[in-house]
């Protein structure tokens, strides 16, 4: 199963994401250009995390017109599994292929350390290996991961099981306390109403060895592989 | 065809909490401002464009600002037209 890893001026957690695929998980992965108009037949794509374009404008909003958007959004829209990590979820809400947007933290701070988030769907590419509520802890690193959208959107999210990770206690409690950047309801990561584009603030990709403080998010990467059937090796 | 300026107040949502305009007016509080009620912060632009007319020129900008100036999830806009150069 060939990865995609798409490279935005200013991205930089795409060798993280590209480390993980084929040194840890041990598949193949290609770097694709933002000026790309092809995916070249990757079976996954992620959108990694950075600070694409300077994060001029909004983050993510001069990045979602990148050429490779366009692919992107074709691929998502015939089924293909889409990954965003931080900047790229941030890029998959400009882009409208999520629903909402991710501003200013709460707190004004920049938020740098690990904290953990509770699996709430375990219908997509990237938490089929997940047992429903398992807590992962992840890195996170982000000055506007707060998500927020209307209240009936969010309402939707949450009626069609679209709210996929939600920042919690080391033991799954859902409390004010564990919402490191004050999204709305806790809100981490979500997916498309067809479940195969997820976006997470969080990230994986940075957490799929021991040696890095947590092995949490390979589970994410080896969720995509039995999404695809392909055996890992 | 003339060079129309036209200027672009995106501003958040009511409805979307503003973290830093919340920190400009604690901020201006311990300055001692205490009459200072709400600060929301929000972006400015002017935008040069040439067009046959100030209606064209206000219609193309308003097709900018709601393509890309303001993200309509959590931003409105509003646009002013700037004075014809040469009148200043």
């Amino acid at each position: 199963m060939t990865f995609g890893v798409v490279v935005f001026p200013g991205s930089n957690c795409d060798h993280d994401a590209h480390h993980a695929v084929t040194q840890v998980l041990g598949q193949p992965a290609e770097f694709l250009w933002h000026k790309d108009t092809s995916l070249r037949g990757v079976d996954a794509v992620v959108l990694p995390g950075g600070f694409s374009y300077g994060d001029y404008l909004r983050t993510g909003a001069i990045a979602r017109f990148s050429p490779v958007m366009q692919a992107v959004a074709a691929f998502a829209a015939a089924g293909g599994p889409v990954l965003g990590i931080c900047n790229g979820f941030q890029i998959l809400c400009e882009a409208g292929l999520l629903e909402g947007a991710l501003i200013r933290n709460q707190q004004v701070q920049f938020r740098c350390e690990h904290v953990h988030v509770r699996v709430e769907q375990i219908a997509t590419p990237f938490t089929a290996a997940c047992t429903p509520g398992q807590v992962l802890r992840l890195p996170i690193a982000h000055g506007e991961g707060q998500y927020v959208a209307d209240r009936e959107v969010i309402d939707r999210l949450e009626s069609n099981g679209q709210v996929v990770f939600r920042y919690s206690a080391a033991d799954g409690r859902v409390t004010d306390d564990a919402n490191v950047n004050g999204s709305s309801r806790s809100i981490a990561g979500i997916c498309n109403p067809t479940r195969n584009v997820v976006g997470l603030m969080p990230h994986p990709e940075r957490a799929c060895e021991r040696v890095l403080g947590s092995a949490d998010g390979l589970v994410l990467f080896e969720s995509a592989l039995g999404w695809s059937g392909v055996p890992r090796g | 065809m003339p060079l129309h300026t036209v200027r672009v107040f995106v501003t958040l949502k009511p409805s979307v909490f503003d973290p830093q305009g919340r920190t400009i007016v604690e901020s201006l509080h311990s300055l001692g401002y205490g009459n200072v009620a709400d600060v929301r912060q929000g972006k400015y632009f002017e935008v040069q464009v040439e067009a046959a007319n100030a209606e064209d020129a206000d219609a193309l900008v308003r097709d900018v600002s709601s393509t890309l100036l303001a993200n309509p999830v959590i931003e409105g806009f509003r646009l002013e037209r700037a004075e014809p150069a040469g009148r200043r």
